[in-house]
């Protein structure tokens, strides 16, 4: 008898369970805002990218289009258990209906997973593995901003092709590190250039001199960093001390943000190639957005991940308000992709069947002290790599989606 | 060219140099942990954090009021070495009597809170440090190039950590801090003020942290979270060194920097596992530590 009412307890808890998944239309719109908000990362994403989801909300004015938008945001400690619980929770409880942002690769590709399974919405603009829009790719997923393969393509082949053709890598001991490394050893190679050698260091590595000793006598033109946050301050502070750069190597930051930049200080980072998706002072948009940013988020300037979330929450809205409706996840996705993207940080665009959002990337290069007019001056354009070449070939992903 | 296990002996030795520099640093934080431990009979886990204020202290001297290096290095101990001297004034002596347990909770707690607090205030990408001008460059030693700050390292916390064991070891101020602690009762009867004897030995171990964190500032990321990954190296360090032990600290210090710099070269994957591995087998065979005494 007692076994009998457990039966039925569950089985009213499973109906009800059902019952509100089904009812996720709830006239609002949530934004769930996933990031690091207190480690490594929290600079480049973190909470700032909460503020570019809000002001993405507040010029869109949902209200004059009949939606209701709230934002709710975590931090996942850079734990791929604990984001993906957290969107578990936000899908069956709290009624998200997207989760953006979300930094690092190993999170990112768990959230990836539950999102689908959820059929709920995900906007990757943290995250750079390009596993996301490769085998991992899912009806479910845009990849926004920039991924292993662009950075890879964008840096490497411009290194190469001006005399750096041989190269040293330093990889952080992790999927990202070892995701990025690969893709630009792929894009080394076939510019005709070789890797002679290559170092996996555990994450988090406080003195690189050891690594660089070894890059110094390995005697290649180009050192490729291919790791990021701390471990590329570190490493690129003590190439500095260890003339690396006056011995005639050049390093490549393959993952360099705006906010690393500010904590090398130019005197240590001037010359640096590094490619990225958006520079706030690009022209009167990009200007006018960190203008507003800044007083939010510390007086910092927003680096191309806040852009992008900004430029991802627009396009996400603009495609709700089309299909009056947020409840189906790939419906909503479907949608983003059949619509032109346009917005004043990234410009005009499109996404792609294996949810990757195509635009052109840019080569900066850190300036030297005396080219600054201040703090955040810190980039001059090297070039633009157009959207056309900008990210892998559909066809190069293995995207599932894609074949079929 | 000679080579050693397939690495030509000219690389071989610039990794053992750059391993003692690392070691430099190992030496310098433990032997503060030794010194709080040996005479206060505190866990201090909140020395991380006053590694890291004392690089932030560089930073911020520089940036508001122009002050150089050399003068953080002077500033920065005492500064941070204060704080240490509340800590031990508000929270610690309390404690004396405790298990050692509390004290580890509470110097941990204490290093969440220093460690959020500034944080809160400088984010976790870190700040710029110069290396000083008068140390910019380096020399050219053949099989490597030594940076002239990486050579000062060396030095400087060789002379800090030898000034320290020989003040505590071989001077009368060093045998009253030793008599406090075996029997404070007795050595209060001497007319000596124990209490701030432990007080300023606080503050001294503290200011160790500092001087290391200063030192760190021009070549490791100064940043909020900078001490969070070298305490536990440092107390594995300890650990090995056998707690409490001031020569101890020293000597485990650089040599664990020695063979962690010989990991980075064979196997660079292991480089941050290899010291845990070490005291994982001393404690097996020596479960005081190398140079601790058992009890």
């Amino acid at each position: 008898m007692k076994m009998l009412r457990y039966v039925a307890l569950l089985a009213a808890a499973l109906a009800a369970g059902a019952a509100q998944a089904q009812d996720k239309s709830d006239g609002v719109v949530k934004i769930g805002v996933l990031s690091d908000m207190s480690s490594l990362y929290a600079d480049l994403a973190g909470q700032g990218s909460v503020a570019a989801a809000r002001m993405a909300v507040e010029d869109f004015k949902p209200a004059e289009k009949g939606l209701k938008v709230e934002i709710v945001s975590a931090d996942h400690q850079n734990k791929p258990d604990v984001g993906s619980n957290i969107v578990r929770q936000w899908i069956d409880v709290d009624k998200v209906d997207v989760i953006v942002d979300v930094p690092t690769s190993s999170v990112a590709l768990a959230v990836n997973e539950v999102v689908r399974e959820k059929n709920s919405v995900f906007l990757v603009s943290g995250a750079a593995a390009s596993d996301l829009t490769g085998p991992k790719c899912s009806p479910n997923t845009v990849h926004w901003t920039y991924d292993t393969w662009a950075l890879a393509n964008g840096t490497g082949k411009a290194l190469v092709k001006t005399g750096g053709d041989s190269w040293f890598f330093i990889t952080a001991d992790y999927a990202f590190g070892h995701a990025l490394e690969r893709d630009t050893a792929a894009v080394v190679e076939a510019n005709g250039g070789k890797v002679l050698s290559k170092v996996r260091v555990p994450l988090n590595t406080s003195d690189f001199s050891s690594y660089l000793l070894q890059a110094q006598q390995s005697k290649a033109k180009i050192i490729g960093l291919a790791n990021a946050g701390g471990d590329t301050i570190n490493s690129i502070k003590q190439a500095a001390e260890f003339g690396i750069v006056a011995g005639g190597q050049n390093l490549a930051g393959l993952l360099v943000f705006i906010t690393d930049v500010h904590a090398l200080g130019l005197q240590t980072a001037q010359g640096l190639i590094m490619t990225e998706a958006f520079y706030w002072d690009q022209n009167d948009a990009s200007r006018a957005f960190a203008k507003r940013f800044a007083p939010l988020y510390k007086g910092n300037m927003p680096t191309m991940v806040q852009a992008g979330v900004y430029s991802a929450v627009t396009h996400y809205l603009k495609a709700v308000a089309a299909l009056k409706d947020d409840s189906d996840g790939k419906a909503v996705v479907a949608k983003m992709k059949e619509m032109p993207t346009d917005d004043p940080l990234f410009g005009k665009g499109t996404i792609r069947a294996d949810g990757r959002k195509i635009h052109d990337m840019y080569l900066f290069e850190v300036k030297k002290p005396s080219e600054s007019k201040g703090p955040w001056d810190y980039y001059k354009l090297r070039a633009t790599i157009p959207a056309a070449e900008a990210f892998r070939p559909l066809k190069d992903g293995n995207c599932p989606l894609v074949s079929g | 060219m000679i080579s050693i296990f397939g690495i030509p002996s000219q690389a071989l030795f610039g990794q053992l140099l750059i391993g003692l520099i690392n070691g430099s640093f190992y030496a310098l934080l433990s032997l503060g942990l030794a010194v709080i431990f040996g005479m206060l009979n505190i866990i201090n886990f909140t020395h991380g954090a006053q590694y890291m204020m004392g690089a932030f202290v560089a930073y911020l001297v520089l940036q508001y009021l122009g002050l150089n290096y050399w003068v953080a290095l002077l500033i920065a101990p005492i500064l941070v070495g204060l704080t240490g001297v509340i800590i031990e004034r508000l929270f610690l002596k309390r404690l004396y009597q405790l298990d050692h347990l509390y004290g580890l909770l509470l110097t941990f707690g204490l290093a969440l809170i220093i460690q959020g607090v500034f944080r809160n205030y400088y984010g976790s990408s870190g700040l710029p440090y110069q290396v000083p001008e008068l140390l910019r460059g380096g020399q050219n030693l053949g099989f490597m190039f030594l940076p002239n700050y990486r050579a000062w390292v060396i030095f400087f916390s060789l002379v800090v950590c030898l000034g320290t064991w020989f003040v505590i070891e071989r001077t009368r101020l060093g045998a009253y801090l030793r008599a406090a602690t075996e029997n404070p009762t007795l050595v209060r009867a001497f007319g000596i003020n124990v209490p701030r004897m432990i007080t300023l030995t606080y503050g001294f171990g503290v200011g160790l942290a500092a001087i290391a964190g200063v030192m760190a500032a021009p070549i490791y990321n100064v940043s909020p979270l900078m001490g969070e990954d070298i305490i536990i190296v440092v107390f594995a360090v300890v650990v090995i060194g056998g707690m409490g032990s001031i020569m101890g600290a020293i000597v485990t210090g650089f040599a664990l920097g020695l063979i962690e710099g010989l990991t980075k070269v064979f196997f660079p994957e292991a480089s941050n596992t290899v010291i845990f591995v070490i005291m994982a087998i001393v404690l097996l065979i020596r479960p005081a530590g190398l140079f601790g005494r058992a009890t």
